[in-house]
């Protein structure tokens, strides 16, 4: 297991700067706010969850709490290869429950200003769109910012009672 | 004391204590909005309170008192100095209350009329307290006037109503009135002083805590359950250890925290049915009914969280008990029954479950025009309809779909929300069931976990998985293989599996699951989970059964809400997630519950054809094919050392459980052991046992009997039957029993006709084989006994004015069945209406009991309780002649 802090931001006081740890899936640069960030997991022991829909990959004991682990890969609809490459975890707390987004690996944290994120190009394709509130250019590429906390939302399942049959039927 | 009023009395006390503080900031800053915010609600609660408890001097001063802040708050007034004066005063008086009511259990006689006349004045805005707000200049000089209005208006109340009082109840009051224009508010609190300082002593026993600390200390001790699972594990593979002696003290310590935790979320159930009384009332009053409630088991501890999820379904039932169960006095009178009816809920512990009844005598459900209602709106057939028992119909109005939309509620009267009520009680691994009888009332029973934080699972193993199945829903454990009694058998595809004498649907997990192929799926399932969801029983095929563990239900992540398969999900002491399955919507999943009625209907049907399956017993002895004798006559199987075996003349004795057993050889040409071990069959007849001695035993099957009967019994044999696709012999106990009663006592067969006790009975059993086996019992009993082989015929005899003292009915019968025929001896017009009725069953549940019972049977006697049965009739007889 492998297990690093990336929880200490490096830049303290400068306001304008913001971090992100970054991560890749299918040689795309990701990025999410730092302070999102819980704990970065090598491969993991994950108990499948039947049924479920096809991006969970299944739940995993964190020290004790129960983890649902996302490929992010399915999520954002790069279907091929997605069991291969995905090693790293990347756990984010949203809403008091623990989430681990699967990816190919986890690199750097950077700290970059905020006044040079641009907007997603509205050509994007949608899944994407919906997801990527951001973008930076750097110098060898694209860094597409993540909003976790919308993509999670967007998962969530109202308690509700509306279909009694579930998705089993 | 009331604990509501000792709760009443711990709250009240310490918002009390915390406004103590407020109000002296409230002089300070006399606008303070928040703060008059806060104070008004407290006088709200205690005003709303002091009305539901019956407590109506508080309850009046304290509504003069919010009249006053209610102004304050909105700002109609502003607040003075003498204003908070006055407030403090009410505050004092409220204390006073408290405190005597606290130290004798009631409110302290007298009233408040000095001060609610003071109150009044400054709500209605006539009192010069009002008039000089702090902030604001004021038409009406302050201070000099306060002093003079009070002072003014002291004597006028007092001399009526306040001396007296204080004589008796309040002399602490009364110099705060004489002292009044000095300092009122001081003076009123010294003497109030000693009186509210009784008030911690009585708090102090118990401590509030907030509902997140405990929730915290719950989880918490959850997770050091499943360290010590962990650590448990681990200690099983290990052999010796240093730390297996601190591991069990461990073990030791954590169970009683986790109790202990626990204990500090139980609360009475009182709680969640508070509140019903005055719901009750309101009904009564608004539709002119007489109900009284009856709550036995108040004091039942149960989690709170438990308790939060069955409040509105109680409310709810009994709400409905209430409104539509219970007929006007009118009605009542007219059927017969006292003008009050009578609502009653019982709590109690039953087996680490809660169990709740709510009952009432109301007028039942009419399960005749559910049904017809059912058929017409096309939610079954009318052969379906039929087919349903009475239990299945009621427990339509459970179905969703089917109270709501199809409004059999309408002409039930029950039914509106019954689903909703039946999901939130199972939502927490609960069941419900209903008994319902028309014109007697309805029944309901819930039955639910003590705590919803830790329970017992099951693990299983499905296609390399493991998942957990909670304990409370597991009726029984069944292995599948070809030796044992369950088999596996479908009706067009779908798994049936036969388990004694009833039939299951199965679900097979693998597939619910959507886990591997169908063609990977082992032909012969190995296990088979018997799930119980509320009055349905169904398996649920598994691949492998591990042990039970304690689990800790963590819910599953918001994003796996709508997966109603999982009720949770849990770590395991290995470490390991897994998902914790929900027996209701496993349920859910293969079909909603009418459908599953009809399953039930159609598994009922095909019982009908094989009913009377009979347990046989199937041994060797001798020569030739191997014979059967019904498992239920046999009281015990034994192996007896052949060197204890002792002979006296030809006959062979044992001592066996203190007592010389004779043993008979199944035939006197069989070869007998000399050494090892021999296999007896030991029956008893009343207190007599004798063993028969066999070569061997070879397997108990499950078989309907259709016994060929022999013309000639001398050989014990009763006739021949196929059994297992051959032909054996059943034998006749009653031979073997008289042959070693004969040796015994060296007199004649011990089952001879005993001396007639001149009564007769009816035997009415289609099975030739129970006629044989019950009638030279019941004549050797001194009955005279007439057996006929359905119900008919029975009837027939009714027609000619035979006269019996008890009938004894089988259940299941070609053409007219037992409960038809009960109801028939029954029918008003019928010649046998007081006649004793026993039934006689191979199904002696519960159910069919009072299944039983509604029909009109007396006594319910398990067919191959021979003793039972005499007993039965018997006592049944005696007690008929009695009265007679």
């Amino acid at each position: 297991m492998t297990e690093t802090t990336s929880q200490a931001p490096r830049s303290v006081n400068i306001d304008a700067n913001r971090d992100f740890l970054t991560m890749m899936i299918d040689g795309q640069l990701l990025g999410i706010p730092v302070l999102q960030v819980q704990d970065v997991l090598g491969p993991q022991r994950v108990t499948r969850v039947p049924l479920a829909p096809a991006e969970v990959e299944g739940s995993l004991n964190l020290r004790g709490r129960i983890v649902t682990a996302i490929n992010l890969r399915r999520r954002l609809g790069i279907l091929t290869n997605a069991e291969a490459a995905s090693t790293m975890s990347v756990v984010v707390e949203h809403r008091g429950d623990l989430y681990s987004l699967i990816v190919d690996s986890v690199g750097e944290v950077l700290s970059l200003p905020a006044d040079a994120a641009e907007t997603a190009p509205a050509t994007l394709d949608s899944l994407w769109r919906q997801h990527a509130v951001e973008i930076y250019q750097l110098k060898e590429q694209i860094l597409v910012i993540l909003d976790i906390a919308g993509m999670l939302d967007d998962m969530r399942i109202e308690d509700d009672i509306s279909n009694e049959d579930g998705e089993a039927a | 004391m009331d604990d509501l009023i000792q709760e009443f009395l711990a709250e009240t006390n310490e918002s009390l204590n915390a406004l103590d503080l407020d109000i002296v900031k409230l002089e300070q800053n006399p606008n303070d909005k928040d703060l008059i915010g806060r104070i008004f609600r407290l006088v709200h609660t205690i005003k709303g309170t002091c009305g539901f408890l019956g407590l109506p001097r508080l309850e009046k001063l304290a509504h003069h008192a919010e009249n006053v802040l209610g102004r304050y708050r909105d700002g109609s007034l502003s607040v003075t100095p003498q204003s908070v004066t006055l407030i403090l005063e009410s505050f004092d008086r409220i204390k006073m209350l408290v405190a005597g009511l606290e130290a004798a259990g009631a409110e302290p006689a007298g009233d408040d009329a000095d001060l609610i006349v003071r109150l009044d004045e400054v709500y209605e805005g006539r009192a010069a307290a009002v008039a000089p707000p702090l902030v604001e200049p004021s038409t009406k000089p302050p201070a000099p006037v306060v002093e003079a209005d009070e002072f003014g208006f002291v004597p006028v109340p007092m001399d009526t109503d306040f001396v007296p009082t204080a004589v008796m109840s309040a002399p602490a009051a009364t110099p705060v009135v004489a002292d009044a224009p000095a300092s009122p508010s001081m003076a009123v609190a010294t003497p109030a002083a000693p009186k509210a300082a009784a008030a911690p002593e009585e708090a102090s026993k118990s401590l509030r805590v907030s509902v997140e600390v405990l929730e915290n200390l719950m989880t918490m001790v959850s997770e050091l359950v499943l360290t010590r699972n962990q650590l448990l594990q681990i200690m099983r593979q290990q052999t010796e250890s240093a730390f297996t002696a601190p591991l069990q003290r461990l073990n030791h310590v954590v169970s009683e925290l986790q109790e202990g935790v626990m204990q500090t979320r139980m609360q009475p159930i009182s709680n969640a049915w508070g509140k019903l009384p005055r719901i009750v009332r309101d009904i009564t009053v608004e539709v002119g009914k007489k109900i009284n409630l009856e709550m036995r088991g108040a004091e039942t501890e149960l989690d709170r969280q438990v308790l939060d999820y069955i409040k509105d379904p109680l409310t709810h039932m009994v709400r409905n008990s209430a409104d539509h169960g219970i007929e006007l006095p009118a009605d009542r009178k007219m059927l017969g029954k006292p003008e009050e009816g009578t609502i009653l809920l019982n709590a109690f512990h039953e087996g680490g479950h809660i169990i709740i009844e709510i009952s009432d005598d109301g007028k039942g459900l009419d399960t005749e025009r559910i049904r017809a209602k059912a058929v017409e709106k096309g939610v079954i057939s009318e052969e379906q309809a039929r087919a349903l028992t009475e239990q299945q119909v009621q427990q339509m109005i459970f179905a969703a779909g089917f109270s709501t939309a199809e409004k059999v509620t309408a002409i039930s009267g029950r039914g509106v929300g019954m689903d909703v009520v039946r999901n939130n009680i199972e939502k927490i691994g609960g069941t419900i069931e209903m008994r319902s009888v028309l014109g007697r009332g309805t029944t309901f029973t819930i039955k639910i976990p003590l705590t919803l934080a830790i329970v017992s699972a099951l693990i299983i193993e499905v296609a390399g998985e493991r998942y957990a199945v909670p304990q409370l829903s597991v009726r029984e454990l069944v292995r599948l293989s070809n030796g044992s009694e369950a088999r596996l058998e479908d009706i067009h595809g779908t798994p049936i599996m036969r388990l004694r004498d009833s039939l299951l649907p199965l679900v097979s997990l693998r597939k619910i699951l959507k886990l591997g192929d169908e063609e990977t799926e082992p032909t012969r399932p190995r296990q088979v989970i018997v799930a119980q969801v509320g009055a349905y029983q169904f398996g649920i095929i598994v691949d492998r059964v591990f042990d039970t563990e304690e689990i800790v239900v963590k819910p599953v992540s918001p994003i796996l809400r709508n997966l109603r398969i999982f009720s949770g999900n849990t770590i395991l002491g290995d470490g390991s997630v897994i998902m914790i399955l929900d027996p209701n919507g496993i349920a859910n999943t293969v079909g909603d519950v009418s459908s599953m009625a009809k399953a039930q209907a159609e598994i009922d049907h095909i019982q009908d054809s094989s009913a009377r399956k009979t347990p046989l017993l199937v041994f060797r002895a001798g020569p030739g094919a191997p014979r059967a004798v019904p498992l239920s006559l046999v009281s015990r199987l034994e192996e007896i050392a052949v060197g204890k075996i002792e002979r006296s003349g030809q006959r062979r004795v044992v001592q066996y459980r203190g007592k010389l057993m004779p043993l008979i050889p199944f035939s006197e040409t069989m070869d007998l052991k000399n050494a090892g071990v021999q296999s007896v069959l030991v029956f008893s007849e009343r207190d007599r046992v004798m063993g028969l001695m066999v070569d061997e035993i070879v397997d108990i099957v499950e078989e309907h009997i259709d016994v060929q009967l022999t013309a000639d019994n001398s050989f014990g044999l009763l006739g021949s039957a196929i059994i297992h696709g051959q032909a054996m012999d059943v034998i006749d106990v009653g031979h073997f029993l008289s042959i070693a009663q004969a040796d015994w006592f060296g007199g004649p067969a011990g089952l001879a006709p005993g001396a007639d006790n001149g009564k007769s009975v009816l035997l009415v059993d289609d099975s030739p084989f129970f006629r044989n086996m019950l009638a030279p019992m019941l004549s050797a009993a001194g009955y005279t006994v007439r057996a006929v082989n359905d119900a008919l015929e029975a009837l027939q005899l009714a027609k000619t004015d035979t006269h019996f003292d008890v009938i004894i009915s089988d259940i299941e019968m070609p053409g007219m069945n037992g409960f038809d025929f009960a109801r028939a001896v029954r029918a008003k017009d019928s010649k046998w209406l007081k006649v004793p009725l026993v039934a006689l069953s191979s199904h002696a549940t519960a159910k069919d009991l009072e299944r039983g019972r509604e029909a009109g049977f007396d006594d319910y006697i398990a067919k191959f309780d021979r003793e039972g049965l005499l007993r039965a009739v018997n006592r049944i007889g005696q007690l008929h002649s009695e009265v007679a």
